[in-house]
């Protein structure tokens, strides 16, 4: 067991005019995460600070924050891990913050709903008694980001986010090729105009961040960096858009 | 609410989050080294407008110490920008960067994996082998 100093931004735009730090010492065990440290600042020294959690194991991705300057999940992260006696708990960068560790999540929720994130395919209104059928290493090629628990890391980790109020960020892009590279999906080119702008996938500058910072092994870059081959016309004859099956005897 | 965008500070800090935040910063400070260069490059060949003795006085700035060592750092901020330029067209392509899987822990992204780390360092080494050889060429002279 350790004594560690936690050190919490505290900001609420209706009445400060500037934020401040509050500071607490806690006791945490080896096993001691950052959201238990704060839950237990929350109902023993301070109930007014303001924090968004739920799963408390790294599945619904809302105690996202700037933990020691990095994004990372309250839940996820151990004290211990972090090698300090000193935790700077901040709210997520590059998201308007509410009050205290709590981030306005509208902007990124608005830039993933603009890259259309389901499947666009019009023999899916003929659907009845009818299934898509899809190879295993179809799956394989959009599975690993459809595990994306829209946590915002990525997003507060990107260099281009900071300064670009457009970019879509790279969860925004990722899900895009999420989308794009399922054969169920036969919006092509409806998607790909979406972001073959300026502000659109040609902003990244492959940083690398937002992989990362991912906690769920998503990659984004990795997404980013095969969408845009795709544009360039690398890699459009992998997919091809799958039928309808009937299993109906 | 407040904005609480992180801005261009968000570039500075270079340690964060491994090698490829590494490369986009020095990537960043090599392509505005250059600039300056360019613009400076473009001043100091338009003294010749002044007359022969404003040229060779600039000129002769650059046959000094603080001369060689600027014309030096040139080179390896060029020989970097290149090398890791040629990095970053080919993982745009999709080369390099791995392909997708079915992740487990501990997650390691294939996106930042030993090929491009490897691609990173080399452009290192290629930028101070440069200078290296611009130092021998440069001070050679003197």
């Amino acid at each position: 067991m350790k004594r560690v100093r936690i050190r919490v931004f505290r900001y609420n735009p209706a009445h400060d005019s500037s934020a401040r730090y509050d500071e607490f010492e806690v006791e945490a065990e080896r096993w001691t995460t950052v959201l238990d440290a704060l839950l237990y600042i929350k109902a023993h020294r301070d109930h007014s600070i303001a924090l968004r959690y739920s799963c408390r194991m790294a599945s619904c991705g809302s105690c996202g924050m700037m933990i020691n300057g990095i994004p990372r999940l309250a839940c996820y992260t151990k004290v211990y891990e972090l090698e300090s006696d000193v935790i700077t708990c901040r709210p997520l960068a590059n998201f308007p913050i509410i009050r205290d560790l709590a981030a306005d999540f509208g902007a990124f929720f608005a830039k993933h709903k603009s890259m259309k994130p389901y499947i666009i395919n019009d023999s899916v209104d003929s659907i009845d008694g009818k299934e898509f059928i899809q190879k295993p290493e179809e799956v394989d090629k959009y599975l690993q980001f459809s595990y994306c628990i829209k946590c915002g890391l990525c997003y507060a980790a990107c260099p281009t986010v900071a300064t670009d109020k457009r970019f879509p960020g790279p969860q925004a892009l990722a899900q895009m090729y999420r989308y794009l590279i399922d054969s169920r999906d036969a919006a092509t080119d409806e998607r790909l105009k979406v972001v073959d702008d300026r502000h659109g996938v040609w902003r990244c500058h492959f940083a690398g961040s937002c992989s990362m910072v991912c906690p769920k092994g998503v990659d984004p870059a990795l997404g980013i960096q095969l969408l845009r081959a795709y544009l360039l016309g690398m890699n459009r004859g992998s997919k091809v858009v799958a039928e309808l099956y009937s299993n109906k005897k | 609410m407040k904005e609480n965008r992180e801005g261009i500070k968000g570039w500075l800090n270079p340690t964060r989050y491994g090698a490829n935040r590494f490369a986009y910063w020095l990537q960043r400070l090599t392509g505005l080294g250059l600039l300056a260069y360019f613009i400076a490059h473009i001043v100091e060949t338009s003294n010749i407008v002044y007359g022969k003795s404003a040229w060779e006085k600039m000129l002769a700035f650059t046959q000094t110490t603080e001369g060689h060592i600027i014309l030096m750092v040139v080179i390896g901020m060029c020989a970097f920008h290149a090398a890791n330029g040629v990095r970053l067209y080919i993982a745009e392509h999709g080369k390099g960067v791995g392909r997708p899987g079915r992740p487990e822990y501990p997650y390691r992204p294939t996106s930042l994996g030993l090929g491009m780390r490897a691609c990173i360092w080399v452009s290192v080494a290629l930028a101070a082998l440069a200078m290296m050889y611009g130092a021998y060429v440069l001070f050679g002279e003197a």
